[in-house]
């Protein structure tokens, strides 16, 4: 028999890395220094902001009250983009994530090439905005359209007068809304066939033995049960669509004459290019109501999901 | 009302055969359950009775007419499914109305059969909760009232027992039985479990490898097992078989007893050395070999724990015996002969 090494206590510091209390606030630490110092820090500057007179010619802090705000809401320009931002919102929202649901069923269907398929589909998701917005931009060219060219050739449109895309205020707000839907797409895509896996088989098979057609499985049965997901889904690509500016801003800058500007470009027009820190603090700022509506609206369908 | 049968049932998954042939009868009014193992193919049948799966070749027939063509919602048939397949989304009450739905059926029409179904169940006082507020019992109860509600010309059960806890199973299985003598449906049930088949089975059709091996009564299957596979598919431990030139011989386990205590019958004797013994509370199973050429083969006897076991210790050969009229006889392909 081999004797027993005698036990021997370590030096109490070799353990600190075993003790919940330390490593606790070590690990957590990195994050709330985040959410303090990127999230925090500007929402309380841009609230500073939005009630001084701050310009970048004038960086002063001269307390104005709530003076900005009237102007903003006052302005033309303004009310026309909270119009837009929702039209832009709301549209893309729909056009992605029907066509989203649509896809996913064809690709939940066994077919030769699907993996392929699938890859495809996900791809607006991989290709860097800016290079995919110069392909669309083409597209919507005035004298390049390939859209154009497209509908002139089946007779739907008179070739003397072309749609001009990004030229007439109506089409414009349609094209970028387009776009963005085409951005969204995938992620509807992956949403949907997430929920439609999650399904359980036993629930489908006994819809079909108990009587329910195509129709009545897909929306008495599918469609209830994977809604809690599918709702995630749109609030979370309403928060996404509501404050981004890259589609409006690379394809038409908010023009023409601010006829596509979404809360997002023109915040950024105003207070970084023009240099009007105050009014473009203000506009960011009318973004924070909908989007706290939009994330309690959220949690509380996290919350109904886990029960 | 009416009996379902299949005609010669071939299901193929790619290379792999499923079901290999089958041809079954349940008759009107009739509990009909598919044993085997896993993987046997008995749920792929009752899939495709259901309509839930094509055969490759076959025939299904409802009622003397051929279902082959028709949606599974055409077939009048109802199945309960082993997790029940209830919607999570709906309360009890529209789970069970659920089926009448969709054939259109009027309001009120809807709301008494609801409630007799529910009723006869003793579950009408969940109409308002959803499937994952109830426990394993109570879903199972649901899932049966829906199948119930639209009155169907047969039912099929796939493994419903299957998710309850033991204690819940043994009660379950009286009720389901009962339950089926009062509406008096064809039905066929799958199943793994020899306890529920023998329990509850009318006749019973074990298969392996997606072929039908026997069809009887719990009797029939138990005591004159049609080959070797049905022998030691049934029974706890399963039937003794031992090699016997160019075949084999049977016996249960029960059956097998010290020889004093068959004086006076019959009998086979064979010298039986005990390896190891295990008490059960009401019967002690003994575990050993015989000499001769079936050494290799491990043989069980089953007495009744009551008996007092006299001079019968592990390690020592002791003088046993089965009674000839309790003995099997198997042929070279495994299937049972009467000659010896």
């Amino acid at each position: 028999m081999t004797a027993i090494t005698e036990f021997t206590p370590r030096p109490r510091y070799r353990f600190l890395l075993d003790r919940a209390e330390l490593l606790g606030p070590l690990f957590i630490a990195p994050a709330i220094l985040y959410v303090l110092v990127l999230v925090a820090l500007p929402f309380f500057l841009a609230i500073y902001y939005s009630i001084s007179a701050f310009t970048i010619f004038d960086p002063s802090y001269r307390f104005v009250g709530a003076k900005n705000f009237f102007d903003v809401i006052q302005s033309e320009v303004f009310q026309r983009t909270l119009i837009n931002t929702f039209i832009f919102t709301i549209g893309a929202q729909i056009i992605g994530l029907l066509l989203g649901k649509f896809a996913a069923m064809l690709l939940m269907q066994d077919f030769p090439g699907r993996g392929l398929a699938r890859a495809l589909v996900v791809l607006p998701w991989a290709v860097p905005v800016s290079l995919a917005t110069l392909a669309w931009q083409w597209m919507f060219d005035s004298l390049y359209s390939v859209i154009n060219w497209t509908l002139i050739a089946i007779g739907l449109v008179n070739a003397e007068h072309p749609p001009q895309w990004l030229g007439q205020q109506d089409l414009a707000m349609i094209a970028v809304t387009v776009v963005h839907a085409w951005r969204l797409f995938p992620f509807g895509v992956v949403i949907f066939i997430a929920g439609f896996t999650s399904v359980p088989k036993d629930v489908l098979d006994a819809a079909t033995v108990d009587g329910a057609g195509f129709w009545r499985r897909n929306y008495q049965i599918i469609l209830p049960i994977i809604a809690p997901i599918v709702v995630i889904a749109l609030i979370f690509g309403t928060v996404f669509t509501f404050t981004d500016l890259s589609v409006v801003y690379l394809l038409t800058k908010g023009g023409p004459i601010n006829a596509t500007q979404v809360l997002g470009s023109l915040a950024f027009q105003v207070g970084i290019l023009s240099g009007d820190v105050a009014h473009g603090a203000v506009i960011c700022l009318f973004l924070f109501p909908f989007l706290l509506i939009a994330v309690v609206f959220m949690l509380r369908a996290l919350r109904r999901r886990e029960i | 009302m009416a009996s379902v049968s299949t005609i010669d049932i071939r299901k193929q998954f790619g290379e792999v055969t499923a079901v290999d042939g089958v041809s079954l009868e349940a008759r009107d009014g009739e509990f009909m359950v598919l044993l085997g193992p896993s993987g046997c193919g008995k749920t792929t049948l009752l899939r495709i009775i259901a309509g839930l799966e094509k055969a490759t070749s076959g025939e299904v027939r409802i009622g003397g007419h051929v279902v082959n063509d028709l949606p599974p919602r055409a077939r009048g048939v109802a199945m309960v499914f082993q997790s029940y397949g209830l919607y999570p989304h709906l309360t009890v009450w529209n789970n069970i109305a659920f089926p009448l739905r969709t054939q259109g059926t009027s309001r009120e029409q809807i709301s008494r059969k609801v409630e007799w179904a529910s009723r006869l169940l003793g579950i009408d006082h969940l109409a308002h909760r959803r499937p994952r507020q109830l426990s394993g019992g109570e879903r199972q109860r649901v899932a049966l009232a829906r199948a119930l509600v639209r009155e169907p010309t047969v039912f099929l059960l796939d493994e419903p027992l299957s998710n309850l806890d033991a204690k819940l199973r043994a009660s379950a299985r009286s009720e389901l039985k009962g339950f089926q003598r009062t509406v008096r449906t064809a039905t066929i049930y799958v199943t793994h479990d020899q306890v529920e088949a023998m329990g509850m089975g009318d006749r019973i059709a074990v298969m392996d490898h997606g072929r039908v091996r026997q069809v009887g009564s719990p009797i029939e299957i138990y005591e004159y097992p049609a080959d070797e596979f049905v022998a030691s598919f049934l029974g706890t431990p399963p039937m003794n078989l031992i090699e016997r030139d160019g075949g084999s011989l049977g016996f249960r386990p029960e059956h097998f007893l010290p020889k004093e205590l068959l004086n006076g019958f019959e009998v086979q004797e064979f010298q039986f050395r005990v390896d190891r013994m295990e008490y059960l509370g009401s019967e002690r199973i003994l575990y050993g070999a015989l000499d001769g050429r079936a050494a290799k083969r491990e043989v069980t006897a089953k007495l009744p724990a009551h008996l007092a076991l006299d001079g019968i210790s592990a390690g020592a050969w002791h003088p046993f015996a089965v009674r000839e009229r309790e003995l099997r006889y198997f042929d070279r392909e495994g299937r049972q002969t009467l000659n010896r």
